[in-house]
């Protein structure tokens, strides 16, 4: 995949079988973001358990597990979206760069962190309008028209839309739409994007161009994304997350996760002995 | 936080108070009026109210027993017209529901429910007081029970839709006739939902004052049998109303309180038993 | 059978048009088209010119929505975003409740209410304030344009308010978590993702709410003064088509006359059909959009 050096991680299993990542190994500084002790509830219903991980700088994390297992719960935890739901209600600490992101002004933090999501959603406008909205109402440094080519090239779909900006958004493919959502997200230049199943609403060649496009992101940008395509995570991600009933059971650099599993659990997951 | 969001917070905390505001503009509104008729009217209300008929121009007392009892003649009589056509109708549109005459008739159902009330009136009125030359409570009842039919015809029809297909088929499977399981099966089971749209149809009309201004016109007497002219409820208001009477004032005050009082309820009876399973249809 | 009475409604429909048709045939040869044109109404010298009650239907009309639809989409926005469903769905019965109060209650709220409070304070409010616009000025007689468009305000609002707030309830959860996703604040995520999506829809109810302010009669009648007169006042007297029909018609000698009066009901009934027909394809291009989205 990419040259530069690994970092080891090493996983402690406790006696009641969930996972603690140690991150001796690991420089702080690499870790863009920070989960310590998570657990969250809807209303009573407990769904996720005591979840420490990180999210590594300009590396793509994959969050992999069975259906209902809390990875999006999870993920959406990164920019507070739980927060859109009554009920839902989270314990624990998350950083942003050392920053807890709890205790900072939301709308601020949903410009660092920005969202993909699974179905593609753009808004009823134009495509140029789609990505200028961002940085509108954030305020840009740059002239917009400046960012939305920037944004649409970051995303891979600059030429094929470039001659059509003025046109609805939805005159586009489902595999364009996504691409556009995803430079929407682009636009307001976040440090981390958060992808939410991006290609499971998307045919096998759209998916294969999003792909290819987050290990180019990565350089720029941390991506962490939730996936229930175990081979979308071997191919695309650098660590990955398994998650199972809500709790975290393994997390480690991919290719030792994929090979050389150290839950039992996590081995059968990804021998397709359930999920 | 920069200024610019510390502004964008403030606005959005403004404009989501406002919504609240305009919120409570609106339902405060309707309890503005039942203050206001309870203050106004609730004193004249008295048996004398219910009773008796109006006194001669300009002296005070007397009542809208007339009225009540009009209003009431009309709205029986609007039913027989408003609810076989209405109801029969829907059970067609239910059965035959994807052909073309179903969609031209509910085009047509809709339509007569746009139309504005006192073009109904003047519908009326060439239909049945031009030829007998008088005004009647059979023209009255004629007008405001062409109001009631696309109410009845639309909800008869989704009720109908409304019930579940195993329902019907169970009694075809067992051998029963299409009509007999109309009758038998499917009317029974939207029942209750039918007979709350035909009140909220009742109440809807009930309230109407334009299609009866030339119509049943008014009467400040007993009205004899269904030809004559009739008092009715809204009639009366909107005349007393008018006039410069301080007596009658204060009775239309009073007439609009039980009117408004009758009509509330129903709507509030009949909602709650729709909302407990069955959707309330828009009308 | 069923068929008979199914098939009764087309016929009345018919018979309807027809009757308002050829009951209106005397005028229409006469006057042809100048009778939208002409100014005068003088039954004595049967003239007859349908100008100052198109005009005032237009403008009371226009008042009402003027108010109507800022309050009506923010009380429906509040309902639809803001409020929990425990607070929404109450709320929301007795905005039901308020369309179903008969238009001569508000007629007498008006009479008694709203007509001294203009006569008293809002109109001499207004005029010392904004009397320099020609909109606000002349005798307050607290009759007039402005109180017949507050009072039909009050009665359309519940319609805006019902079918916005289902509207905006349908637009797709990922839309308004798309904006928020992108750093707006609630604000703007409801007035500049939101709402747009639900525009079709909004503008649906706005169409329903004119057509039943053109149709009023008995409110209106209650409080616009009853003078065909056309002015650039809104405190002005004035008359609409709606109101001139229900006081005249019994008054109508003549045959002319009459049929004028009836000439008028058709152009409310053909005015209504249309806005009715432009709402309803608005309501069917909001449900069509909404199932058509993001497809590949």
């Amino acid at each position: 995949m990419h040259a530069s050096a690994r970092p080891e991680l090493s996983v402690n299993l406790k006696p009641t079988g969930i996972a603690n990542t140690s991150r001796e190994t690991i420089a702080p500084e690499s870790m863009r973001m920070n989960i310590s002790k998570v657990n969250f509830f809807y209303g009573e219903k407990q769904t996720l358990f005591d979840i420490n991980m990180g999210i590594a700088t300009n590396r793509v994390t994959a969050l992999i597990g069975p259906s209902g297992c809390g990875k999006s719960t999870l993920l959406r935890t990164f920019n507070r979206m739980h927060e859109t739901v009554r009920n839902a209600r989270l314990d624990g600490e998350i950083l942003l760069d050392g920053q807890n992101i709890l205790s900072q002004d939301v709308t601020q933090l949903r410009r660092r962190v920005g969202m993909v999501f699974q179905r593609p959603n753009p808004f009823p406008k134009s495509i140029f309008e789609n990505v200028a909205y961002g940085p509108k109402i954030n305020g840009s440094n740059l002239p917009i028209a400046e960012i939305v080519e920037k944004s649409l090239r970051r995303a891979a779909l600059w030429d094929e839309v470039k001659d059509h900006l003025h046109k609805s958004a939805y005159e586009l493919s489902g595999g364009q739409q996504q691409r556009l959502c995803i430079a929407r997200g682009l636009a307001v230049e976040p440090e981390v994007l958060l992808l939410d199943e991006p290609c499971s609403a998307l045919d096998p060649i759209s998916t294969a161009k999003i792909e290819e496009l987050l290990v180019q992101l990565k350089d720029s940008c941390t991506i962490a994304i939730v996936t229930h395509n175990m081979q979308q995570a071997a191919r695309v991600s650098d660590y990955t997350a398994f998650l199972l009933v809500g709790q975290l059971v393994e997390f480690n650099p991919t290719p030792q996760l994929f090979t050389t599993p150290s839950d039992p659990r996590t081995e059968a997951y990804i021998t397709g002995r359930f999920g | 936080m920069t200024a610019r969001l510390r502004w964008r917070k403030l606005v959005s905390g403004f404009m989501l108070t406002m919504t609240g505001v305009c919120a409570l503009v609106a339902v405060s509104v309707l309890f503005f009026i039942l203050g206001y008729l309870v203050y106004h009217g609730g004193t004249a209300i008295n048996w004398d109210f219910f009773t008796k008929l109006p006194m001669p121009v300009g002296e005070t007392g007397g009542g809208m027993a007339n009225a009540i009892v009009g209003s009431a003649k009309l709205l029986l009589l609007a039913s027989l017209i408003g609810v076989p056509i209405g109801f029969f109708g829907g059970i067609y549109l239910a059965e035959f529901s994807g052909s073309k005459v179903a969609f031209v008739v509910r085009y047509a159902a809709d339509l007569l429910n746009g139309v504005p009330s006192i073009v109904i009136g003047i519908f009326a009125y060439a239909l049945v007081v031009l030829p007998f030359k008088h005004f009647s409570t059979i023209a009255g009842a004629f007008a405001i029970g062409l109001m009631m039919i696309p109410i009845t015809l639309r909800s008869t029809e989704e009720f109908l839709l409304g019930v579940p297909r195993a329902l019907r088929e169970g009694s075809m499977a067992l051998g029963a006739s299409k009509w007999s399981t109309i009758i038998r099966v499917v009317v029974p089971a939207a029942y209750r939902g039918i007979m709350t749209a035909i009140l909220l149809a009742l109440a809807r009309v009930a309230g109407e004052t334009a299609p009866l201004l030339f119509t049943a016109f008014g009467n400040r007497y007993w009205s004899p049998g269904w030809g004559q002219p009739t008092a009715a409820l809204p009639l009366v208001i909107y005349n007393y109303a008018l006039s410069p009477y301080e007596d009658w004032h204060r009775q239309a005050w009073a007439a609009g309180l039980v009117l408004l009082g009758l009509i509330l309820t129903v709507n509030i009876v009949a909602r709650v038993i729709l909302s407990r399973g069955v959707a309330v249809p828009r009308s | 059978m069923t068929f008979l009475f199914a098939a009764s409604v087309v016929l009345i429909v018919v018979l309807l048009v027809f009757e308002l048709w050829t009951g209106s045939a005397l005028p229409r040869h006469k006057f042809g088209l100048n009778f939208f044109f002409t100014k005068v109404w003088d039954p004595i010298a049967e003239e007859f010119g349908a100008l100052p009650f198109i005009y005032g239907t237009l403008v009371t009309a226009g008042v009402a929505l003027f108010i109507a639809v800022p309050l009506g989409i923010g009380a429906a926005i509040f309902l639809a975003e803001l409020a929990p469903q425990k607070l929404s769905d109450p709320l929301q019965f007795f905005i039901d409740l308020l369309a179903a109060v008969p238009s001569v209650i508000y007629g007498l709220l008006g009479v008694f209410i709203v007509i001294p409070l203009m006569r008293q304070w809002i109109q001499p409010a207004l005029k010392s304030t904004l009397g320099f616009l020609p909109l606000f000025q002349g005798p307050a007689y607290g009759v007039g344009f402005f109180t017949a468009g507050i009072i039909l305000a009050i009665m359309v609002i519940p319609y805006i308010i019902s079918v916005s707030r289902e509207v905006l309830l349908s637009v797709p959860r990922d839309q308004r978590e798309a904006a928020l996703a992108l750093g707006s604040t609630r604000w703007e995520s409801t007035w500049k993702v939101v709402v747009p999506f639900a525009k079709t829809g909004i503008m649906g109810s706005i169409f329903l709410a004119l057509a039943r302010a053109l149709g009023e009669t008995v409110a209106v009648t209650m409080v616009i003064g009853n003078t065909p007169t056309i002015s650039s006042s809104l405190f002005s007297p004035g008359y609409s088509i709606a109101a001139v029909i229900a006081n005249e018609f019994t008054e109508a000698t003549g045959d002319l006359y009459l049929q004028a009066l009836i000439e008028l009901g058709l152009v409310l009934f053909l005015l209504t059909f249309v806005l009715n027909g432009l709402a309803r394809l608005l309501m069917l291009l909001t449900t069509q959009r909404g199932s058509g989205m993001g497809q590949a």
